[in-house]
Formats: C-alpha cells, structure tokens, sequence
C-alpha cells in the first residue's frame, strides 16, 4: 500500500518544485517592500534560458545558472524601473509579464517541442534502494534539494542573521530604514534580483524536468499561483513550503482522477488548481488583521529620499 | 556623474503626453535594434511591419477591427484603474462575454431574427460582469486581491471554453474539429464597408469611449473614483463607499470586456472557436496605460497597439519574422513609457545632490 503512494508522492514533489522556488524568491523580495507581480515572465524567461543554454552545451548546470541569470536579468528591469525611475510597481510587474511572455516566446520558437533529458536523478548507491524511505528522501534531481535547501536559507537569513533583520526593516519602514543610515535601495535591488534568480529557477525546473522541453507559455499561471502562495504563507517560508507541496498535491491529484477515466471532463479537472487558489487566497485574506500583521507595511510603495 | 531626480512642484501637464511619444520612439529605435540584430535590414523591416499592412483600403479597415476589442476593453480598465482597482482578467470576461453572447446564437440556431444582435451584445455584456462579479465579491467580501483572483479566472473561463467548443457546442457537421457552427448572417454584427471586416462593433467600440469619458469627466461616480485613486483616504473621510466603487469599476470593465468578446465572436470570428482572441484582455492594460488612462487617449493608443498585431501577422507572412515579436514590441513599449513617466512628477539634475545651485549674477 504505502509503496504505490510513493510514486504519487515523488509526483507531488515535482510539481512543487517550480512553486517553491517562485514563491521564496517572491517572499524576499516582498520582505524588502517590493511588489513584483512579473514572477509569470520572470519564470518563462528561466524556463527558455534553462532549456536552451542545456540543449547548446549539454550542461544542464550551464542551463541551471542561465536560467537563473535569465530571471535576474528581468528582476534587473524591474529594479530599474520601480527602483530607479520610481515607476508604478503592479503595472511594470504586469509589463514584466506581458514582455517575459513575448521574449520567452522569441527566444524559443526553434526549439518547441524538442525533447530534452530529464535533469538527472542524484542516485546514492545502496540508500536509494531502500524501501520508501530511499524513494523519497534520496534520488532527487538537484534541484528539488536546492528547493528545499533554499527555503531553510530564507528562514535563516531573514530570522536568524543582521542583514535579514535590515531587509525586513526596510519592508516595514523604508523612511525609518533611510533616516538610521541603511541603503535602502541597494537592500531592494538585491531583494529583487534574488527574487528574480529564484524565479528563473523555477521555470528552469518546468523545461528541465517537470516536462523535459520547451512550450511557448509553459508556465501556465503558475507565477501566479506561486505569487498567491506567499499570501497564503502570510510572509513566512515555511508555510510557502507547506503551500506549494500543498498546490503540488492539488495539480497530481487532478492528473490521476484524468488519468482513472473519471466521467468529469478534462477541462474541469484542469480548473482545479486555479480554483484552488482562488479558495485559500478567500481563506486567508479574510483575517485582515493577520494580513495586515504579516504583510511588509511599505509593499509596493515607492521610495525616493528626497520625497 | 548620476543624475538626480528632483521633484516638480506640481506634476507637469505637457510631460503626460508628451512621455507617450517618447515611449514609441524609443521602442521603434530598440526595434530596429532588435531587427538588426535578427539579420534584417532595419528600415525595411519597419516599413514592412508598420507602414506596408495599413496601405490599403483592407488594411485600413483592419486596423478599426483590431482597434475595436482593445479600446472597448481598455476604457472600461482605465476606470478601474483610475480608482486603483486592478482588473487583470479582463481576457476571461472577454471569453466569458463570447461564451454567453455566442451561445445565444446557437441557440437560436434556425430561429434567429432582428431581435438577436442586440440580445447577443447584451448577453457578451452580462457575460463579461458576471465573471467580474466574482473578484468584486471576494474583494468587497473577502479583501482578497482582485489581481490574483481575476488572474485565476482567465485560466478557468478558457477552460470552460475549451470544453464547450471539444464538448457540447462542437459543430455536428465539423468533422470532429473542436469549434461552433458558424453563425447565421442575423448573429453576424453587420459588415460596414464591402470588401472588408470592418463591422458594427467600431463604432460601438467609438461610443463606449465617449461614454468613458463622460463617466470620468462629468458625473459624480467618475468623480469618486479619481479621488479614490489619487488619495484614498480624502475619498473616505468625504464618505465615498470604496465597497461600492469597486463593485462598480469591476463590473463596468467586466461589461466592457465582456462586449469586446461578443463583438469578436460575432465579428471577425463568426463562430467559437478554443482560443477567441490572441490576448486583446492583457494588451488592453498597455492600451489603457499609453491612453494615460484617459478615453481620449485610449482611441489612438488601441490604434497604435492594434497596429502591432496586424504588423506582426504582416511580417510573419512577408518577413518569416516570428509572431512573438509583436509580444517583445508591445512589452517594450510599456516599459518605456513607465520608465519615462517618471518626467511627469520629476526634473532630471546632473550633478551633486545639495548645495550647488545655479550661480546668481
């Protein structure tokens, strides 16, 4: 019984993975004041960059590292914008996206649906073959360790180090954060520019394993989604690991009840994870209170010293 | 030396239409940078894709059937916007709008008359605010964003499209392809100029642009609304109910949107098919944005905007230049013209911050 779960489980891990990464990129990026709603295009640049970086070399760490270089370099544009030119941050995000979804788009459209191997599984000789346990915890790709190894720097650094107390103080108050002597615009850019790597990671995740290939809009949403976990997580890193591998089971879930021959349509499986969403962001906005404890007071404002 | 930004005293006029304008300059320069890049002759390449498709009669018109579902859609945005109520999901309104004005004409399949076209708009428009009733709920009810929420919605009304085209709708005589019947001519908007696409819907797009600006210039809603946007908390010490304005900016762009989706499905489509428009619901955000969130400014930009689809598709053709170029032009143009906006509330310095002013004589 419990060996034909786990085959389900390892799905439910990999469909997280892309979450995970997007949403504790995001979450930093928000602890420092700054709402970048382009996680979407940040992640389909990723996803492109990783795809064909690893089909040119035949080095899926080549393709790891441009896909993450790729999300930065769009994060870059948004810091400029929002952080340089003081530009309105919902709708550059929005423009993040429109442009990532086109340049993705661009950028691949020699290489749709070439198929690629998988990122391969990191196999420990010997563990690996126990029963379970060997399954689950070792033979990952790398990627789903850096996820998950990811999350507990981010609960680190944010919580246990200076530099994290200072990033969150400039989310908090951005005006008490410059009056004490902190730069409070090079702590955002960073904050971005993780965000963004962490985002292109993401994406990479989809075109280098979760579906080994490129596909123009492959990500489908779930920048989105990923951006609607940290929310859900009201700010902290361990309920976004909660949260995505919570999504992760709702998108596995609707794959088998596809794949048992359910006489539901297709389409209406497919609405779940998106409905999904839409339930836990009713769940957890309605405790204003909680989000108003939790949310970073300067998000999405912008910042100008002189101001 | 870094130059500085100084703030104006008051935001300058001249800048909020002037940053438009150099926004597409300076996306036609990266442009040409970009087709350069891709091998081709720059100049050639922006006549082919701007300058070529519009040069006749049929390409003219084309434009005013582009123009149509982008302007309908972006005037009911600016609206919200205004009130910084953010509707990002008017592509699933526009869908849902399609769904419920195109299902009226197949259901009246056999049966239709004159009374159709104008139940059909209604229909496109009650389509489109019912599935903006939903974020306004649960943001008046709920205080969840109505950014993700409407977000989510366009993934599930393309969903339910996709079924109803694979499913029920399906064509009986359409050899299993998952699209409608094609419309009778009575569920067809009516042709205005022989020889082209151009329909009904441009000038109704025309009078949703007035009506737009009537709104926002001359009532009291538009009114509230500005002022909710601006300072939000001067709207709530005058008392203005913020439940009410966001109820109503939701469902008017839902309306809006929901037309621009019958007026597709009953214009230039003539039928449902999976996908009834190639984004018009996101470019409509650049739309409203370049339109400075005016009506009178949305007109022109939907033209602009609605020029790169058609230049796009022109170029596929002639050039071989790929579709998704038109994506990375009309992203482009946004960023520029949030980056130069910036002109709008501050002076550019060079030099040192503080004390160097300008010598006195």
């Amino acid at each position: 019984m419990i060996e034909a779960v786990v085959p389900i489980l390892l799905a439910v891990m990999t469909a997280a993975t892309p979450l995970l990464f997007a949403a504790t990129g995001e979450l930093v990026t928000e602890k420092s004041g700054v709402l970048n709603l382009g996680v979407e295009g940040m992640m389909l640049v990723g996803a492109v960059a990783g795809f064909v970086v690893t089909m040119a070399t035949g080095s899926a760490v080549l393709g790891i590292g441009a896909a993450a270089a790729g999300g930065a370099f769009l994060a870059l544009l948004f810091a400029v914008l929002t952080l340089g030119l003081l530009a309105n941050q919902v709708a550059t995000g929005l423009a993040l996206t429109l442009f990532g979804i086109g340049l993705s788009a661009l950028i691949g459209q020699s290489y749709v649906g070439i198929p690629l191997d998988r990122l391969p599984r990191l196999d420990v000789p010997g563990l690996s073959d126990l029963p379970v346990v060997g399954a689950l915890v070792f033979g990952h790709d790398a990627l789903i360790y850096l996820s998950l190894v990811m999350v507990g720097v981010v609960h680190w650094f944010l919580y246990r180090t200076r530099k994290g107390l200072i990033l969150r103080a400039v989310g908090e108050n951005h005006d008490a954060a410059h009056a004490i002597g902190y730069p409070v615009l090079t702590i955002r850019l960073l904050a971005t520019l993780f965000g963004g790597a962490m985002c292109g990671l993401g994406g990479a995740y989809l075109s280098l394993a979760y579906t080994p290939m490129w596909a123009e809009d492959m990500v489908a949403g779930r920048g989105w989604i990923a951006l609607a976990l940290v929310v859900f997580a009201t700010w902290k890193p361990g309920r976004v690991l909660a949260g995505a591998y919570l999504f992760g089971g709702v998108t596995i879930a609707q794959l088998h009840v596809q794949g048992a021959g359910f006489a539901v349509p297709s389409q209406f499986l497919s609405m779940l994870p998106y409905l999904a969403t839409i339930l836990v962001l009713v769940l957890i906005s309605r405790d204003q209170v909680r989000i108003r404890l939790n949310a970073p007071a300067c998000i999405g404002k912008t910042f100008h010293p002189a101001a | 030396m870094l130059p500085r930004l100084v703030p104006r005293g008051e935001p300058s006029t001249a800048m909020v239409w002037l940053t438009p304008v150099l926004a597409v300059a300076l996306t036609l320069v990266c442009g040409m940078a970009l087709f350069a890049g891709m091998g081709f002759d720059p100049l050639d390449a922006l006549y082919a894709y701007f300058v070529e498709p519009v040069s006749t009669r049929f390409g003219l018109a084309e434009l005013a059937v582009k123009t149509t579902p982008l302007a309908l859609i972006a005037v009911g945005l600016a609206i919200g916007f205004r009130a910084n109520v953010w509707n990002i999901g008017a592509e699933g309104q526009l869908t849902m709008g399609a769904v419920l004005g195109g299902g009226l004409a197949l259901a009246a399949y056999g049966a239709e008359g004159p009374w159709l076209m104008p139940l059909m708009l209604v229909a496109g428009a009650l389509g489109g605010m019912a599935w903006a009733a939903i974020p306004a709920f649960l943001r008046t009810r709920f205080n969840a964003s109505e950014i993700l929420t409407s977000l989510m919605l366009v993934y599930v009304a393309g969903l339910l499209l996709n079924w109803l085209v694979h499913g029920p709708w399906r064509d009986p005589d359409g050899f299993n392809f998952p699209q409608s019947r094609m419309f009778n001519p009575e569920a067809l908007l009516p042709s205005l100029l022989d020889g082209t696409r151009l329909h009904l819907g441009f000038p109704l797009a025309l009078v949703a642009v007035a009506a737009g600006w009537f709104l926002l210039a001359r009532t009291f809603v538009g009114f509230q609304i500005k002022v909710l946007g601006l300072t939000p908390a001067a709207a709530s010490y005058a008392g203005f109910d913020r439940n009410r304005l966001v109820w109503f900016c939701l469902l008017a762009s839902g309306a809006l949107a929901g037309l621009a989706g019958v007026v597709e499905a009953a214009g230039p489509i003539g039928q449902l098919v999976p996908s009834i428009s190639p984004g018009y619901g996101f470019t409509a955000i650049i739309v409203a944005f370049l339109g400075r969130l005016h009506p009178a400014g949305i007109l022109p930009a939907a033209a602009l905007v609605a020029l790169s689809y058609i230049g796009g598709e022109s170029a596929q053709i002639t050039m071989q230049l790929p579709v998704a170029v038109t994506g990375v032009f009309q992203g482009m143009l946004l960023f520029f013209l949030l980056a130069s906006d910036v002109l709008i509330r501050y002076r550019v310095r060079w030099g040192a911050a503080g004390g160097v002013r300008e010598a006195v004589p």
